[in-house]
């Protein structure tokens, strides 16, 4: 011990391994800046709540509530303030939306988890994502100019025999596709191909034929009354094509999550895929699933271009519960009332009402956003 | 291969296939073969390829029943990429292609009519890390049953499996708890009980106590010679002693190095009795590797 103080005689001391000052001055500023970038936004934020909160509760003890329920519609400027007006006409849309996002949004996600291959991935991951990058205007677009002439105003009252059609004609080509596999294998095999699969393959074509013709009468006898203004029905597609991707990527990612060898595990008893997919992948991925819906009914419940595009009112509706009618959701309303030409600030507390949706609206999302990051964070225990 | 489309037809082909005569004769790749002993398992010139790489050349030999075979040999030597060939889980991977014959009690198992789903309803897998289902134990253990399509009497076969795994005694008032709180020897246990569960012919094991302290490993290998009454094992393992203490047969495989492409490719030097191999291997590499001076 002496011996080495000897030999090296620098004497370390607290002061030799202090911070240079200026060093120490720059890892202050550093600290206090990012602070403030934090602190900003939060003040933002409340700015913004604090806004609307104080001019919704001006709208809220200023307007007389009969004015608010059961009535016409949504008239603002006319002082009529009908909230399940936009409150109904947004559930439709959200509704129809989930209805489009939801089969075909999980769909592709267990496609994608635990069916496709590499090179199907490759291109259909990367296609999927150019959707969620469509902007909403083209899509609300899209939505008025294709989906409500051709889709909605074709479909029309003619629901149910639409639906029929398309289920029948989705259940021909799988019928098709089995009863191909089914001859393709005992093709090579050299063994008779049995009684069930000329039955499977008879079917098939017996539904193919239906389906045409029920598609053909479709188009030649049912007379159509094709609407060239939006719907709610047209939106909530639109929405729905929207928010596809939403759903397909939080739920892919939760399935992918699922460790590999609960795949191995259950292929090892003898499941085939689709079972292993239903009873050990979706379970297991459940909770990270529902996150993603409900962040997709979120999502649509917010979207406005759309909905403003293609849902077939400007600045009042009338109260409608059918998806074939036009009507303004919550943030249609918003919308079409402050890009009005003349000034929003017009008769008694119609701008006040603005501010009245856009705090229903709020509290939604936020609701829903809680819940939804409750899932989140319960997917992590999961396995 | 699992394209989802499951019939009545590809069962009853494959039950005929399965239950059909045995004339895969006498094997010439194991040594002195007792002719009172059923062969399982024969295959010739297997070779498996991921990609255009072949991971295992040529390998050949046979798996007689009620006996444990082990299969030896350093790390990366195709052992594991051998023993997923018995139940067709190389189909699962991408790219993965096998060569050569399988049979399965006369029945070629790569023959196109198989179904790799009803194969590995018959022989099942426990692997290298204990797999439970985030589900409870019983429902861990009745799944391969339920797979199948079978409704009643589940307790009896999630109770006898557990028994046979001796598990039974820990679980038994626990059965709804989740299987993720067991501990890691119990789990494996269990995933040994719910392969049980199938009634499975054959048990392919891959590397089961890796990653399992002594104790567990002790119990474990305990199992398998119990077990042994009623099928017939294949299990990959690092732990020579392991092999020793509790096979029949071993095959010992280790890699041959390509140097100018930098590859290594799986072959088998020697399969014999256990007690051969360990005492007096036939191949100078088997030596140097039962001896500890490689590997």
């Amino acid at each position: 011990m002496t011996d080495a103080s000897v030999a090296q005689p620098v004497v370390l001391t607290a002061e030799r391994l202090q911070i240079a000052p200026t060093r120490r001055r720059r890892e202050v500023i550093v600290r206090y800046s990012l602070l403030m970038a934090a602190l900003g936004t939060v003040v933002v934020s409340a700015l913004i709540v604090w806004s609307l909160v104080s001019e919704a509760w001006t709208f809220i003890t200023g307007v007389a509530w009969a004015d608010t329920w059961g009535q016409l519609g949504w008239f603002p400027r006319r002082g009529l303030y009908d909230i399940p007006t936009i409150v109904i006409a947004s559930i439709i849309v959200t509704a129809i939306a989930m209805l489009v996002a939801g089969p075909l949004g999980l769909g592709a996600a267990v496609y994608l988890s635990e069916y496709a291959n590499r090179r199907v991935r490759a291109w259909l991951k990367p296609a999927l994502e150019i959707l969620a990058g469509i902007p909403s205007v083209v899509l609300g677009f899209f939505a008025l100019t294709w989906i409500a002439p051709n889709l909605v105003g074709r479909i029309g009252k003619n629901t149910f025999l639409v639906v029929g059609v398309v289920i029948l004609a989705g259940y021909a080509v799988i019928a098709a596709g089995v009863a191909r596999n089914r001859i393709k294998h005992y093709r090579g095999s050299g063994a008779e191909p049995s009684s069930l699969i000329v039955a499977i393959g008879a079917i098939a074509v017996l539904v193919a034929i239906f389906a045409l013709v029920g598609a053909w009468l479709l188009n030649v006898w049912i007379e159509f009354a094709p609407a060239r203004a939006g719907s709610l029905a047209a939106a909530g597609i639109g929405v729905g094509v929207l928010t596809i991707p939403l759903v397909a990527s939080i739920s892919e990612d939760a399935m992918a999550a699922v460790p590999d060898s609960l795949r191995q595990a259950s292929a090892g008893l003898g499941a085939r895929r689709m079972t292993t997919a239903t009873t050990v992948v979706l379970p297991a991925a459940i909770s990270g699933i529902v996150a993603a819906f409900i962040v997709a009914v979120s999502r649509a419940i917010g979207e406005t271009m759309v909905v403003f595009l293609a849902g077939g009112a400007a600045d009042a509706a009338r109260f409608t519960d059918s998806p074939f009618e036009g009507s303004l959701t919550m943030t249609a309303a918003m919308a079409s009332l402050a890009s009005g030409t003349d000034s929003v600030v017009g008769e008694g507390l119609t701008f006040q009402s603005l501010y009245f949706v856009g705090l229903m609206l709020f509290a939604i999302t936020l609701g829903l956003n809680v819940v939804a990051a409750r899932f989140v964070a319960r997917v992590r225990e999961a396995y | 291969m699992s394209d989802g489309t499951e019939t009545a037809i590809e069962r009853s082909t494959m039950e005929r296939l399965v239950t059909g005569d045995d004339d895969a004769g006498p094997a010439e790749a194991t040594p002195s073969p007792a002719t009172d002993r059923d062969m399982v398992f024969r295959s010739r010139d297997v070779n498996v390829y991921y990609g255009s790489f072949r991971a295992v050349r040529d390998v050949s030999f046979d798996v007689y029943k009620n006996e444990i075979m082990a299969l030896i040999g350093p790390s990366g030597c195709g052992k594991t990429s051998v023993l997923r060939c018995y139940n067709r889980m190389n189909d699962l991977i991408r790219d993965a292609r096998v060569t050569g014959t399988i049979t399965y009690r006369g029945v070629d198992l790569y023959d196109e009519r198989v179904d790799a789903v009803e194969v590995r309803r018959r022989i099942g897998m426990v692997f290298q890390k204990p797999n439970p289902f985030p589900k409870s134990i019983y429902d861990n253990v009745a799944y391969g049953p339920r797979v199948a399509g079978q409704k009643k009497g589940l307790d009896d076969i999630v109770e006898n499996s557990l028994r046979k795994a001796a598990l039974w005694e820990e679980v038994s008032d626990r059965l709804n708890d989740s299987a993720l709180g067991l501990s890691g020897g119990q789990q494996q246990r269990l995933c040994i009980a719910r392969a049980i569960a199938v009634d499975p012919d054959v048990l392919l094991m891959d590397e089961p106590c890796s990653a399992l302290d002594p104790i567990a490993t002790a119990r474990i290998e305990d199992l398998m010679q119990e077990i042994k009454q009623d099928y017939t094992i294949m299990i990959v393992t690092h732990n020579m002693q392991q092999a020793a203490r509790v096979s029949d047969t071993t095959a010992f495989f280790t890699s041959d190095i390509h140097s100018e492409r930098d590859t290594r490719t799986g072959i088998l030097v020697e399969v014999d009795t256990t007690q051969k191999i360990f005492s007096n291997p036939s191949d100078e590499r088997t030596e140097n590797y039962v001896t500890g001076r490689f590997g």
